[in-house]
Order: structure tokens, then sequence, then C-alpha cells
């Protein structure tokens, strides 16, 4: 997000232009650049009801810091009377409990919470209806043994989080803060805290709560924050004491009065509240609040009075975990899931018909058989033993089988793919390529289930601004007066010795050093040309027309002291920091007053008013009180809202010059503000001045009054120039796009800015290149916009059909422009489905002076219209609908807060780490976390079908031969851990063929790694080895003395080497861990079996030590082995050798090298990063 | 501007480096060459093939008389029930059948039982393991209803359905009208007689019911001494399973005449099962089975075709390992 951005956003839309209380959910701030970060995304419902199409937007209350505040949505707080405000105890106190969990609640309410996942119910019914005597096939303690153990590992790691949460509760609840009782200052633990007392802070200190402030040490009421806690900016931010309550000696007047306030909510940059103090009615905003976990810095001591407290603070309500998605393969696997439990319920089916054919047939022999018995001759009456009539065994048997056959719906799958999930997260996050120097910050894991979904990308979404390029704003060239002053290329810094500032027998310096233009610093010091006036005017308005605060920091030189700026917008402090190099040094700003330092002379301006940016006017303007007690009028904005403020009766020809230079300005990707100047007649000031007294305390609509105020005073402006700032790209931006390009994945930016720096941004960024051919839709109405549709789509198709001129395809290559205006006459019109078309035509599309909530709507476009995943990235709050659109949001954790990196998904520090994350990452993610699931379908079934077939040869009555504890055990112990391995480690490619063929990363957009097809195969492969495991040791036992559980240990065996040998079979990359897992889980199941067979109350008792000395044993278990995986062996070779699948090949050639012929057909490999030299 | 942020105090939040957080731990990267593919296909058959013919020279080896004699020894009427239930008839009824080949000792005698399911539900749950094993669990009966209580509430020992059914037909064998030694001793596992069935439990209120299910136990002997039903306690896996009688400890040789005397008492006639007596002698093998030596010829020598076949493939479609120019984007499209 970007200072200019804003100001570009969807002008000459008449929808948005004076529209007062709705649209972009912009309210004026005194910060002046960052409007849009009003976008209170948290009070939306769902991303999914906001109708994108800008228009919709409208009526969409996502605005609530906007409304006024009407008595029942108010929060009424009696200044120093706690007791009052809160007398219906509806208002939290401030002590906060993040724990969930007390000693008493811990068992149901975590249980509670365990059981909401769908898989844990299941478990829960079956181990019940296992409880049932009639149906008790499994033991007790074997049945409910997998679900207790998930419970409780689940639940120690719950507790554990919880005592930690509790613990820091308790320190910060123990936390000390002044608090006004009976007329004087006291401590008291932060927990103590009430809405409605009065609290002081002093320097350096934490805010208990949130706060309206009352008074600061400074005499104009500014009070600096730290909000690094709260949104990771560190800058300081200024606050303000209304000047009603900054004059009151709080101790000793005992101090009353009314806050009428909003009701608690998470938008931490919206603040609307009325107070009421000595009858006079005052407005409060964001700027009148500090909130709890900011610090105090450079003010001594403030006094406020609580208003949210504990749990109702800002900082609380924003406490919310990660969002929650789920990821595309999860959504696909639940589709052959449901193949799944229709294949269980036909097994159980299948029994349980058989078994009522079987009671049916044999109805007269069921009483005496000896291995029935019906009757139950002990007692004296005869009764039925255990026999509940024919329908109600066969329903009888129809339930034990789905207790019997229940592993056929993996739900371990569920654990062992979080499992995995962390696994994948922790090498996401500890990849040393991921990792930021500049910012030092990590890559970062948000949510925890869409891993695997960055395989599978096909569409970037990106913002420009803090994604694209560094947004370190960078002051390049000015045109002022007409005249372009960017010849001089950037002579020596040094040169601005001359313009220290001196504050006494200080020096003052910058902090940050710019280029300077040697003419024009001359320029600047010719005060009584005509040239060097409006220089001189044009700095001056660069130094005064901001919110940037001054710091001044000490430096190891006592006579030198450095000035640091402080500020939101990152154009402005660029701006500030040129003016001070060219000698227009902003010394200090109060809330009434600003000192600039104009070439070594300090003078005084007053700040008369402010009127902040907005991105309805683009422009923001302030009214100074100059020394010489003019009242000038200066006005800073985008051109397009300036020139239609400028007085174009004068100095047309400087208007024409200007325009020039700032269309060439932006063609090289500089981003321009105009400056305009007007003077104020006392008469005019003091007819503005009252409206905007009256506006600044409207309880009604005070927004729309006061940009109605600042319309009235921002017209008529002379021309004073205009500024160029350079965005720089970041670091292997060019290189990034073009291997994703090269994966296939279409690289969409988005963003507010002009269509010229866009344009230009595009080109340097390699996105756009020459053989282009560029469709530009830039239209003003509906009409136009289908039409302009059409004509391109014509252009398309002519161009997809033209013979390709030999083998240059980029010829073809179509890259589509368009301008937030006509995306409001496109999107939610039935022009969406021609755009649509057009843009998967396109190679690349640009998107510019976009809307946030145009954002997400270009996103919605394509995730409605395809089924290929979108990801988003972006820096700033007006990127976080689209990142919250998209299937993958990625944040950027720039220099712009961190709300993009709240509603993200994964957050990194650099827009290259996408080329890692997806070509890398993502490709080993999905292909293990595919390869995983079938795995385990695969596993579970092939269980499933091996009890099934015995099932057949007991009478249908659900006798496993496999003991209890080995059917429990099978999918938690025997083959899970391998699996799990397998999913966090192996690799199918090595990070440097996979960078080095960006091209691989098709293989997950195409779901090459898991489809229906494959999950077929995997069960026709699933069949055939239930079969050989079955049936070699009945054949081969067939009529033999063999005893039921010596079969049953050789049948354990036998499927858990063969299923383990299936995944040995499959894994790439053979790490000592592997191995381990492997063939440790064999021995493992070996020495279970043993143990089990070793308790002398089980039937089973030494039969494995029976069995295991016949030579039969051991033939049968090879045989299974072979046979069982010989004909997956032949297709998996077959498919290789003759597939030409391209991993295959990659792997081959990572292995053989192959490097002569290489080198012809090579694809120029990005010198991104330092690959391993491995 | 140009930065100098003096960020450089900043402790470094980088993470660590090491092989394996970078998952760039050494690996062994198995490829499927075509070399390796044969030399595995044929290593499976030149394995299998051999083992295929061992096992089925085993089973030949094995000479087996097999008998069945629940059809013959009962009077042709339609009381067949009635006439096994009836503990006063004579079931006696002799055999004779020759022996084909030598049969060398250990030569095993089993019964065979078809369509007897041992491995049903409600047969294989109702026994007490606690009990045969812990003199003081002799009242954990419950999991062995019907037959865990005598009608007054004694605890029955052995209980359950298996014991109950216990197998009582008894065999004499003659060779040349000179009596066969049948040794019963050790059929039963070592683990059984040591372990698991105590030596101070003594069978109690065993087969007092009104129904008896089968052969009866010598109350004067311990749980440890009883090794019928130690083997019949051991349940069989399938419907159709043999149980070991005894051993003769002399080798019979070929055309010699056995004959048998058996007394016919166990009912399978109430649910069609047929009852066989089985002489058998036994290799590593186990019985007289071809199905595992037939089973590993079948699979060698589908190794060993597909070994062919994919060599052969390899000569006449050869590809390149890891050629490049076989990725899909590298291919010129008028190929395809």
């Amino acid at each position: 997000m970007d200072y200019h951005s804003q100001i570009e956003i969807n002008e000459n839309s008449p929808q948005f232009s004076n529209r007062s209380s709705s649209a972009l959910s912009v309210q004026p701030r005194a910060s002046g650049g960052h409007s849009l970060r009003e976008v209170s995304f948290s009070e939306r419902g769902g991303p999914t009801s906001v109708r994108h199409g800008s228009r919709g937007a409208e009526s969409e209350g996502f605005s609530a810091s906007y409304k006024e505040i009407r008595d029942d949505d108010a929060r009424l707080i009696y200044i120093n009377d706690p007791e009052k405000t809160n007398d219906k105890f509806e208002f939290a106190g401030n002590s906060i409990r993040t724990g969930k969990y007390s000693a008493l609640t811990f068992l149901p309410r975590n249980l509670f919470e365990q059981f909401h996942r769908v898989a844990y119910i299941y478990f829960l019914v079956i181990a019940i209806l296992n409880q049932l005597p009639q149906l008790a096939v499994f033991g007790r303690g074997a049945s409910i043994m997998p679900l207790a153990f998930v419970l409780l590992v689940t639940a120690v790691k719950d507790a554990y989080e919880d005592y930690r949460r509790h613990r820091s509760d308790k320190i910060e609840n123990k936390r000390l803060a002044w608090v006004l009782v009976d007329e004087s200052f006291q401590l008291v633990r932060w927990k103590d805290i009430r809405v409605g007392e009065i609290i002081r802070v002093c320097v350096d200190e934490t805010l208990p709560c949130d706060m309206v402030l009352l008074s600061t040490s400074d005499s104009t009421g500014v009070a600096y924050v730290q909000t690094t806690n709260l949104d990771g900016e560190s800058n300081l931010k200024t606050r303000y004491a209304k000047q009603e309550t900054q004059m009151k000696n709080l101790e000793n007047e005992r101090i009353s009065g009314l806050i009428k306030c909003e009701k608690p909510n998470r938008n931490i940059y919206g603040f609307q509240a009325n107070m009421e103090i000595d009858g006079k009615h005052i407005s409060l905003g964001p700027s009148n609040i500090i909130l709890r976990g900011c610090e105090l810095k450079n003010t001594e001591w403030t006094i406020g009075v609580a208003v949210f407290a504990g749990r109702e603070t800002k900082a609380m309500l924003n406490n919310s975990g990660a969002p929650s998605k789920r990821s595309r393969l999860e959504t696909s696997m639940n589709r052959e899931i449901i193949f799944l439990s229709i294949f269980l319920c036909a097994l159980c089916a299948i029994v349980s018909v058989l078994h009522g054919i079987w009671l049916r047939h044999h109805k007269g022999e069921l009483d005496l058989m000896q291995f029935y018995r019906k009757k139950d001759y002990s007692e004296a009456e005869e009764d039925d033993y255990n026999y509940y009539g024919w329908g109600m065994e066969v329903f009888f048997v129809f339930l034990m089988s789905v207790i019997v056959f229940q592993i056929m719906i993996p739900i371990s799958l569920y654990i062992s793919m979080e499992l995995v999930r962390v696994g994948q997260a922790f090498f996401m996050i500890r990849d040393n390529m991921m990792y930021d120097e500049a910012s030092s910050s990590r890559f970062q894991c948000r949510a925890l289930n869409i891993n695997e979904d960055l395989g599978q990308i096909k569409y970037v979404f990106s913002d420009k601004t803090g994604t694209l390029t560094e947004n370190k704003m960078e002051f390049q060239c000015a045109s002022i007066g007409g005249i372009d002053y960017s010849s001089g290329n950037g002579s020596v810094e040094d040169s601005q010795t001359g313009n220290l500032g001196r504050g006494g027998e200080q020096v003052l310096r910058p902090k940050m050093k710019v280029k300077v233009d040697p003419e024009l610093l001359n320029t600047s010091k010719r005060k009584h040309t005509n040239e060097g006036r409006h220089v001189h005017d044009f700095f001056l308005a660069l130094a005064a027309c901001n919110t940037i605060v001054p710091l001044t920091i000490e430096t190891p030189d006592p006579a030198v002291k450095l000035i640091d700026y402080q500020g939101e917008s990152p154009d402005e402090q660029a701006l500030v920091y040129a003016a001070a190099a060219y000698g227009f040094m902003l010394v200090e700003r109060t809330s009434g007053h600003i000192v600039i330092d104009v070439q070594g002379e300090r003078q005084r301006f007053n700040v008369l008013g402010l009127h902040e940016f907005d991105s309805d006017r683009k422009r923001m303007s302030v009214i100074l009180g100059c020394p010489d007690k003019a009242i000038k009028v200066f006005v800073k904005g985008a051109d397009t809202s300036m020139f239609s403020v400028i007085d174009r009766s004068q100095n047309l020809n400087v208007l024409k010059a200007t325009e020039t230079h700032i269309q060439t300005y932006s063609s090289k990707g500089l981003r321009t503000l105009v400056i305009g100047v007007r003077d104020l007649s006392s008469l005019e000031f003091e007819q503005w001045q009252s409206s905007y007294e009256v506006a600044s305390t409207a309880l009604m609509g005070r927004a729309s009054l006061l940009r109605k105020v600042a319309n009235n005073v921002e017209h008529h402006l002379a021309i004073l120039g205009s500024s160029a700032i350079e965005d720089k790209l970041q670091q292997g931006v060019p290189e990034a796009i073009e291997s994703l390009r090269t994966a296939g994945i279409k690289v969409w930016v988005l963003t507010g800015d002009k269509q010229e720096t866009a344009i230009s941004i595009g080109y340097s960024s390699k996105l756009l290149t020459s053989m282009m051919t560029q469709i530009v839709i830039n239209n003003n109405s509906h009409e136009s916009c289908r039409k302009s549709l059409i004509e391109a789509l014509l252009v398309s198709n002519k161009l997809a059909d033209a013979p390709s001129g030999g083998s240059e395809n980029s010829s073809h290559q179509l890259g589509l422009i368009i301008d937030g205006t006509s995306l409001v006459y496109i999107l939610d019109s039935e022009l969406e489905e021609q755009l649509f078309e057009l843009a998967s035509k396109c190679d690349v599309v640009l998107c510019c002076r976009v809307a946030p909530l145009q954002k997400a709507g270009i996103v919605a476009l394509i995730k409605s219209r395809t089924d290929n995943m979108t990801l988003a990235i972006g820096d700033g709050a007006n990127d976080v609908s689209m990142i919250q659109m998209a299937d993958v949001g990625i944040g950027i954790s720039g220099q712009e807060g961190r709300q993009a990196v709240m509603a993200s998904d994964f957050a990194m520090g650099q827009f290259r780490f996408l080329v890692p994350l997806l070509l890398v990452h993502g490709h080993w993610n999905y292909n293990r976390m595919s390869y995983m699931i079938l795995y385990n379908f695969y596993r579970n079934a092939v269980f499933v079908l091996l009890l099934f077939w015995y099932v057949l040869f007991t009478s249908y009555t659900l006798t496993t031969a496999i003991t209890d504890w080995s059917s429990v055990l099978y999918s938690v112990l025997y083959t899970s851990v391998p699996t799990i391995i397998v999913g966090v480690l192996d690799k199918d490619l090595s990070r440097t063929s996979l960078l080095k063929h960006p091209q691989l990363y098709g293989a997950g957009q195409r779901q090459e790694s898991y489809n229906g097809k494959l999950f077929w195969v995997t069960m026709l492969d699933m069949l055939w080895q239930s079969v050989a495991v079955f049936f070699v040791p009945l054949l081969a036992y067939w009529g033999s003395n063999v005893d039921g559980s010596s079969l049953g240990d050789l049948w354990t065996l036998g499927v858990v080497v063969m299923v383990n040998i299936h995944l040995a079979m499959d894994v790439t990359r053979w790490y000592w861990i592997t191995h381990a897992a492997i063939w440790g889980s064999i021995i493992a199941t070996f020495l279970c079996v043993i143990a089990i067979d070793m308790l002398p109350f089980l039937p089973g008792y030494w039969a494995f030590f029976h069995i295991v000395k016949t030579e039969l044993f051991w033939v049968c278990l090879l045989l299974i082995t072979i046979g069982a995986l010989l004909p997956r062996f032949a297709v998996k070779v077959f498919v290789q050798y003759f597939g030409h699948n391209d991993i295959q090949i990659a792997r081959e050639t990572e292995k053989f090298g192959n490097s002569r012929r290489y080198s012809q057909t090579q694809i120029e490999m990005h010198q991104i990063f330092d690959l391993p030299q491995r | 501007m140009s930065s100098d942020d003096g960020s450089s105090k900043k402790v470094s939040r980088k993470p660590r480096y090491s092989r394996f957080t970078q998952q760039e731990l050494p690996a062994c990267k198995p490829i499927l060459t075509p070399a390796l593919v044969i030399g595995i296909l044929m290593c499976l058959g030149i394995i299998s093939i051999p083992i295929g013919l061992l096992a089925l020279s085993a089973s030949k080896n094995v000479v087996e008389v097999v008998d069945r004699y629940d059809d013959v020894c009962i009077p042709s009427t339609d009381q067949k029930v009635g006439f096994i239930k009836d503990p006063a008839t004579n079931k006696t009824c002799i055999r004779t059948f020759t022996i084909p080949k030598k049969m060398r000792k250990p030569v095993y005698v089993y019964y065979q039982l078809d369509n007897f399911y041992q491995n049903h539900r409600r047969y294989v749950k109702s026994r007490s393991d606690r009990q045969l094993w812990n003199p003081k669990a002799e009242s954990s009966t419950t999991v062995c209803d019907p037959e865990g209580q005598t009608g007054d509430g004694k605890p029955i020992v052995p209980c359950g359905l298996i014991a109950w059914s216990l197998f009582n037909d008894t065999y004499m064998l003659s060779k040349n009208d000179a009596a066969l030694q049948i040794n019963k001793k050790d059929i039963a596992w070592r683990s059984d007689r040591t372990h698991k069935f105590s030596s101070n439990i003594y069978p109690k209120n065993f087969q007092n019911g009104t129904l008896i299910g089968g052969g009866k136990l010598d109350e004067s002997i311990p749980l440890s001494q009883q090794e019928d039903l130690m083997v019949w306690m051991r349940t069989s896996a399938l419907p159709t399973f043999r149980k070991l009688y005894g051993k003769i400890e002399t080798d019979l040789e070929a055309n010699e005449k056995i004959t048998v005397t058996i007394q016919n008492n166990y009912n399978t006639y109430s649910f069609n099962g047929k009852k066989k007596l089985v002489i058998s002698t036994a290799t590593w093998i186990g019985g007289k089975n071809d199905f595992i030596g037939k089973m590993y010829m079948a699979v060698g020598g589908t190794s060993i075709v597909l070994g062919v076949i994919f060599s052969l493939l390899y000569v006449f479609k050869p590809r390149p390992l890891g050629d490049p120019s076989y990725l899909s984007w590298n291919k010129s499209p008028t190929l395809d």
C-alpha cells in the first residue's frame, strides 16, 4: 500500500466522488497518508459476503468506525467515576485471560473442543458402539486406546500451552500502573484497573488499557507512542490530548465528564467518540486514543481515562488466531473419503447379508452346533444365549463389521497430515533462503493446513508497492515552476553541509542523506529571483504539508544531533528529507505550530488547520500562518485530483510544462505528487475557520463535513510544481517473475498506481516485454467497456489464430492493462465473463488504480470461474481483502505494518522468496502430501480387506485372526511413522533442479500427484495386494493344523512388511532417518507381536515363537512381499521408462548429469540464489 | 535517500544453518535404471524358482493318507444325530487302508474336521485364559457363557464352548494285527504345558450339564497334562483344519496295511461336518501342499518374463536416461 496508490484510486469514477459516508471506508485522520488502512476487514462477516465490484462495496457497512455513534451503540464512560461507568457490570475489567481453561474446566472444555472435529466423533461413536456387549468386537481397552491416545496427546499439548498463557497472564496482570484514587495517583495492579479511571503513564511505560488522552507533559498535548506490539510498525505515532482537557490540573481539581464512544471493536486504526466536559462537546478520533500494548515515547507523562479494558481492548480483540482455510488437496481427498465410506458400507453389507444367509441355511442346527450353541442349557429354563432373532443378528453383524472395518476411513491420516504439515512448516521457516537479512524476518507459517496448496498455484496476484518494490522512497527530482530539475545526476551528498540547521550551538543533521541536484540547490538559495521564490515555496510546502514528526537523536558527537523523521507514509518521509537536504529542515512539530529551519534561519509557522488525506479528494492540505502574517494553504496531492483544483487562468505555461514533466517522470516509473499553494485573505480564512470548527465538532457526518470544508478551501491554487519519488524494485524481482512465469504461473499485478507508473514497473520487473502486444482498457462507462472488451477479444483471437512466425511464440504474448475505473463497470456485471475470457488469454494482466475491494473482486473473478489455485501477495492493509479472498494469501512483512501479515496464511520478507516457496517447498509439500494421502488410503484399505477376506471364512462373524491390539496398533504404530517421515522429508527432486527448471512446477498445477485416476489405480493395486497377503498364507496353510493366532501373526507381519516395502519402493531419497523409520517400523512390529504373544492371558500365548520356527512362515512372508509388489513394480518401471514424465527425467538428469547435451538446451539459470554447493 | 539504518546491532534471527534444516542431509537416491530393473527382476526369478522347486519336491515327498470316516462309521439311518448322542450305542468302527509309500518316522496322526468353524466369533470368545493359568481366577467365567457355570452356579473348569466341545473320537492303530503305538505325549506346545495351562488346576464340573458337547476330562489329571485339550484349545484359523492326535515313532513301509479302530463319538452330524483321519509325514513345508511351490514358480516365472520383456523394450525402444531433450518443454511441438 502506498500513499500514491490511494491517491489514484478510481479517479474519474462518478461512483466515488463526493460520496460522503460509504464506499472506500475512508476516514480522515491525523496521519494523512494511510487512510486506506481504515478498511476494517475485521468488521466484515466474511469475504464471501462482500460484493467485489466497487459499486457493490458501498452497500456494505464495512467501515464501522465511520458511523456516527447512536446511543444504543455507544459506551458511556463517566470520567473518574468507575462505579457509575460500570454500574451494570457490563464492561470488562482489565485483567486479561488468554488462557482458555482453568484447572476445573480443563477436562470438559478441552474434550468439548477436541470433539469439534468430525474425525474424533467418528472415533467416539465407534468406540461407544464397541462398548455395547452385543457388539463388543475388540476388547474394551483396545477399542478406546487410539482415541484416548490422541485425546491425551492433544490435551497435554493444550494444557502445556495454556499453562504458559496462564503464566504470562499472571505476569501481565500483576504489572503496576498509576491510577488516580482519591485525588492522588497510586500504584495499582493492572488487573484492578477499571473503565472510567484516570491513569498516568510515564515515559517508556506500556499502556495498561485503551485510554483516551486527557493531558500530556507536552503543553500542546502531544504524546508519542510506539505501536510495535500492536501492528509491528516501529515508527512513532503522534496522539493528541484535547486542548480542553490539557489545561486541567487533573490531580487537584476533580474532573468529571462523559465520554460516549463506540463499542469495543478490532479496528486499531479507528476510534470515534464524543466527550462532554464542562458542558462542551468535543469530538474524539483515533488520534486521541492510545491503545493497550503501545509504549509511550518521548513524552514525560500522559494522563488518560480508561475506555476499554482487558479483553475489550483493541489489542486483545486483535489477538485472534490465524485464519483457517482448507487445502485443495484435503477437499478433493474428502471426495475419495466418500468413496471409501461407500466401500466400507458395501463391505459391511456383504458381510451382514452373507451372515443372514448362513443363519437361514443353518436355522435348525443353531441350538446344538458346538461352535454356535444358540440355547443356554445351563439355566433351568432354556433361553436363547445372545441370540436376538434373525433380523437383529444381521443388524448386529452390520454394526460389528463397521467397528471391525472402521479404519477404512483413515482417521489417523488427519493426525498424520497435521504432523507432516508441522514438519513441513518447520523446514519452510528454517529455510535460509527465505530469510530476509534486511528486515531480519523469517518466513512465517500462519496457516498450518494449506502447505500443499503452495504446489498448485496457477495465478499470483501481487500488489506493487512494498511487494514488487521496496517501498523505500527516494526523492529523485522535481519540476518546479515549470522547470525540470532532473538533469543533475545525483551529485555529492556532502554538499549538504551548508544546509545544516543550527539549533543553538548544536548542529542538526537529517538522518538520511538525499542526492541533491546542484542546480536546484543553487536556485533554492537565490531567494529573490522568480524561480527562487517558487523553489522556496515548493520546499516549504514539502516540509510543512505532511504529518511527519521530527525527532532528534543524540550522536556520539555532542555538537551534532540527528533528525529522524517519523511518519507513517514513506512518501512523506522522502519528501521531508528532500526538503531538509535543500535547506528546509523541519525541526519541530506540535499540534499548533511547526518550526522549519529555512537555510539556517528558524522560522515558526502556525498550523491553523490540517485537512488530512482521504481517497476521495486524494490530496491533503495544510493552512499555515507564516511568520510574515500571511496565511497560505499548501496542497499536495495526486496529479489528477490536483489539476482539477488548480487555477488554469494563471500560469498556463507552467501548468502545461509540469504536466509534461509529470508524464516523463511517471514513464520512468517515478511516483509524482503535485504541489499547489494559495494565499488566503483574512476573510476567507475566517470563513474557513468557523466552518472548520463547526465541522470538526459536529456529531453527525463529521467526516463529510470536513471534506466539504476542505473542498471549499482547496481550489484556485497556483501550481508550485511536482515532486518525483522513486520506488525501487525489490532485489531479484524480475528474475523471480520470470521464474514464476516459466513455471506456468500467471502473474497479475494489482496496484493503486497510475497506469504509466504501473506499466513502467511492469517493464522494469520484466512482467511486460517489448515483444508483447498490449491491450489497454481504460474506459469511463459500461458501454465503452463492453466495446473495448469485445474488440480486445477479437484482437486476442486473431493473434491466437495467426500462424506462428517461426518458433517465436513470444509474438503471441498478450498483456492486458486495465484500470480501476473500467473495473468498476466490469466487475459484478455481465462483462465479468468477457473480462475473464480475455484475461485468461493474456499472459500478463496489470490492473492499475484499483481499490482494495476491487483487488479482492479480481481474485474472486478467477477463483469462481476456474479450478485453478490463486495466490495473493501484498504488504499493506489494502491487500488484506485480496489476501483473504485468495486460496493462499501471503503477507510481506515489510514496512507497512502488520495487517497484511495478520490476515495472511504465510508471511515473508521479500517477493523473490515466492520462488523457493512455490517452486521448491510448494512442489515438495504437494508431492509429499499427495503421496501420503494415497498411501494412507491404500494402507488402511489393504488391512481392512485383509480382515474382510478372513471374515468370509468365519461364517461371516467378524472374527479377526489378527489380535485386537495389533489391529489397533497397525495404523498407530506399525505403519504410521514411516509415512510421516517420508511426508516430511522425501524430496522427488533437489532444490537445484526445481529452481533450474521452473516448468517442473506444472506437475502440481496439473494435479499429477493426486487425482481420481491415481486413486482408483491405487485401489486396484490395494485389491491385488490384499488378495496376495491374505490368500498366500490361507492356501499355504489350508487344511493344516495351524492355529488362528499363529496365522494371525503371519498376516500381521505379512501386511506390515508389505506395506512398508511398498513405501520403501516409492521413496526417492533415502536418508538415515528414512531407513530408521521404515526398517525400524518393521522391527517394532516384530517386537510388538512378540510382546503381545508373551501375555499369558491372551489366547495367542507364545504362538509367534511356534510359527517363526517353521520355514513355511518365512517362505510365506517372502512370497507375500514379492507376489504383492511385483505388479506394482512392473507398472512403475514401465511408466517411468516410457511415460516421459518430466519429474522422472529431471531426477535422472540430477543423478547422471548428462551435462554436455544439457548445455545446449539449457534455459539460463536464474541467479537468484546462491545455490548450495552440493 | 540512501538508507543507512544502523541495524547491524540487531541480533540476527537467521535460522541457524544445518544440513537438516536446509533439507540437505546426505541421501541415497536410487534410480531404477534399466540394468537395475532387469537385475532385480532376474534376481527375483533366480531366487523364487529354486524355492518353488524345493517346496514342490518337499510337498511331493510328504506321504499322506486321508480317510474320511464320519459317513461310513454310522448306520445309514436318518437318526444320525440321535445315534451319536446316545451314550449307549456302540460307536466302534474299523477302517483299513494301505500305506502308499514308505513313511519315515515320526509319522503324525491327525484328525481333520471340515466345516467346523472353530473361528466362529461366538466360539473363539467363549474361553477364559485367565482361569487356565491362574488358580485364583477359577471363577472368572463370565466370558465363557453359555458354558461358564453349572446350573447351580459352580464354575466350570475349563469353561467355555471351546473346552465343552472337546473332540473325543479315539483311534487305535494296528499294523498287520500288531498294535501300533501312538505317542500322545508332547503333542501340545511346550509353552502351553508349562505356562498357559497350570499344573495346579484340575478340571471341575466339566461336562456336567444337560447337554454334552464333546469329550470329558479326567478330573484327577491337572490341566497341564491334558494335552488333547490344549491342542483343541488352540483354535484353528480356518473351518477346515487338522489337529494333532499323536505321533507314531516307527517307520511305516509301503503297502503295509493299517487297521484303525475308531470310537466315533464326536458329533459332527448336526452340522454336516466331515471327520477324517490323516496319517502323514511332515517336511519343512508342513503337510502335503503344492500351493507354495506353484506360487513361487509362477512368481519367479513372471519375474523372468518381465525381465526379458523389459530387456527387449530397452533394446528396441531405448531412452537415454536423464536426457533433458525429453523434458516436455524442450520437445519441439512438431514432435508431438
